[in-house]
């Protein structure tokens, strides 16, 4: 059971293949963030140079499935066809602190109607879509 | 009579010092005085501008010696305006490029020039009224310039004025067109997700989750700005008010007629919170432009000059990192922007007697507003009620026309109309005061830009 409906667009890892070993990670149940070894700072979303350093010698780490909601939207007007006659439902920006205090952005699991407070801590859910063309898995949040 | 060097440089350093205090209790969230060498106005170079650390990298001056001043203060004027007729998203019976076309002769009658005169185009957005077609259709003699501002919505309408002032100012070309155009009829809608089966790149971290319309993209910067603030949502509120009221004096606007109150505001549905329906930029077709000239030709203009005192554009450090990693998040992407504007104008907030604030989403305005220092975060329940944003009586006039909300989303260039009539005293909304007039374009986007309008009265 997904938390949005099905038929929105599948994440695919994109021509350059740049995040390709976190689509993977994320159907085995990991969280993989990209890792800078010339510096050991960590970035979100996958690029292809650190932007700190400017080295090219990027890794993939695993980090916890845990963080706290740094903002948060509750959308009402569905603007794709998947979505019409469904909502509301939440979208959360969630801060890691294992990962620098890189940001995802996510789904908030549960009542859509709930408060959100800013701060709060919440943990990754997993979210498989197996019979997707491609599979894929999305990692979700609920407060903890 | 010629000013002696001497007092020119005087009049110089005290519109310096005015505008560095105005700037230093603007309520930026890193402080001026932190910004790297030779950043700001407030570290001009004053002996050998270029340093040379012991790594043998070069650090680059962001500034030029204040002996051989840079700038477009002064050097350009918009000379004449022209729109279309503006429809409902849909609705205009003609093309696009016809809508285009209509503008610009519209803009060459006001300026009293022949538009075969015209010489140059600049845009943004990725317009499709691509100028060499333009220049074919209309029988230009000459083509010089044309040029199309980078980046998405209406975050390069005051840059692609800027590009057209610097084209006429540095001799590469005499009469240069910024305009936009839309009909979203004839091609797609902005306010819709992609129909596409597939989500790569940054998009596959964010759509799938349902975040595609750039309301829902822009909505948690608000959120976090109006948490950290306390702003309330009667301030968002205050600047839709603005706008509608203003758009029932001008029979241009498309809500011309549609009066919009408290009740009717609260009662709309959501968007994506925090935006009701009313937040929200109107979708329209139509057209928009503007004629820049060489101040020099002012004097053979039939209207009272409009001169560009200040451009900036561009945003601030990494405000483009992928999946909402900019630093500097809860921001209008204006923090870095507005400094360069007032420098280049000499001039603070406190010098701006009208403002035209790019309204996609009200909260990108709220945002704006405090980034180019119109008040601190703290100050905006007080600063965002209706009576102080109403062009006759306000002490903060704010989209006279009625903006993108209520007059026409043509991207931002019907705000530099706008602007325009201020200072010429033509506002269907006129402000009392009408010497300095603010553009700020669209927020929120990269990169963003902002200008500022003055009459001769201000040179």
């Amino acid at each position: 059971m997904s938390y949005l409906p099905e038929g929105l667009p599948v994440p695919a890892a994109g021509t350059d293949g740049l995040s390709a070993p976190y689509w993977e990670a994320t159907q085995q149940e990991k969280l993989l963030i990209q890792f800078c070894r010339g510096c050991n700072h960590w970035q979100w979303g996958p690029e292809s140079i650190c932007h700190r350093c400017n080295s090219f010698d990027l890794d993939w780490r695993e980090v916890k499935g845990r963080g706290s909601v740094y903002s948060y939207e509750r959308v009402w007007h569905p603007v794709h066809p998947a979505l019409n006659g469904h909502g509301p439902y939440i979208v959360v920006l969630v801060e890691l602190p294992d990962a620098g205090n890189v940001r995802m952005v996510g789904n908030l699991l549960g009542d859509p109607k709930q408060d959100v407070p800013i701060g709060a801590a919440v943990e990754a859910v997993f979210e498989h879509h197996r019979t997707a063309t491609p599979p894929f898995s999305l990692v979700q949040w609920r407060l903890v | 009579m010629p000013i002696p060097l001497i007092h020119r440089i005087t009049r110089f350093i005290v519109s310096r010092t005015s505008v560095v205090a105005q700037l230093q209790t603007m309520p930026f969230k890193k402080p001026i005085q932190a910004r790297p060498m030779g950043a700001g106005v407030n570290a001009r170079c004053h002996g050998a501008c270029w340093t040379l650390p012991a790594k043998a990298v070069m650090v680059l001056p962001k500034e030029t010696h204040t002996m051989a001043e840079r700038t477009l203060r002064g050097q350009a004027v918009i000379a004449g305006i022209g729109e279309t007729q503006y429809y409902k998203h849909g609705q205009s019976p003609h093309s696009e490029f016809k809508l285009t076309l209509q503008a610009i002769l519209a803009a060459a009658k006001d300026a009293g020039i022949d538009p075969k005169d015209i010489d140059g185009f600049t845009s943004y957005s990725n317009d499709r009224n691509d100028p060499s077609r333009l220049s074919a259709a209309l029988g230009i003699k000459e083509l010089r310039f044309s040029n199309m501002q980078w980046g998405g919505g209406g975050g390069g309408v005051a840059a692609a004025v800027g590009n057209a002032a610097a084209a006429v100012t540095t001799g590469m070309a005499n009469c240069v067109v910024a305009f936009r155009a839309l009909a979203q009829g004839q091609f797609a809608r902005f306010g819709r997700g992609s129909g596409a089966p597939l989500a790569s790149g940054d998009d596959a971290f964010t759509i799938p989750y349902g975040l595609m319309s750039p309301a829902q993209k822009f909505a948690m910067k608000v959120v976090r700005f109006m948490h950290d603030h306390g702003v309330k949502q009667d301030a968002l509120r205050a600047i839709s008010l603005a706008s509608y009221h203003h758009a029932q004096n001008n029979p241009r606007a498309v809500m011309y007629g549609r009066p919009l109150d408290e009740a009717k505001y609260d009662a709309s549905r959501w968007i994506v919170e925090p935006f009701h329906l009313f937040d929200c930029c109107l979708e329209n077709d139509g057209a928009a432009a503007v004629i820049v000239m060489p101040a020099d030709r002012a004097k053979d203009l039939p209207h009272k000059s409009s001169y560009l005192l200040g451009v900036a554009t561009g945003s601030d450090h990494r405000c483009a990192a992928p999946v909402h990693n900019g630093p500097n998040y809860a921001s209008s992407h204006f923090a870095t922007v507005a400094p360069n504007l007032y420098a280049m104008a000499k001039m603070g907030p406190k010098d701006i007697d009208v403002v035209q604030c790019y309204e996609n989403f009200t909260g990108g305005v709220l945002m704006s507003l405090v980034e180019h220092g119109f008040c601190a975060p703290e100050e905006a329940n007080d600063l965002l009620r209706l009576e102080n944003l109403i062009a006759s009586t306000g002490k903060m006039p704010l989209n006279t026309s009625g903006g993108n909300l209520a007059e026409c989303y043509m991207h931002g260039l019907e705000l530099v109309i706008e602007a325009v009539r201020q200072i010429r005293g033509e506002s269907t909304n006129q402000a009392p005061r009408n010497d300095a007039v603010i553009v700020v374009g669209g927020p929120m986007v990269t990169p963003v830009s902002s200008l500022i309008l003055g009459s001769e009265a201000t040179l």
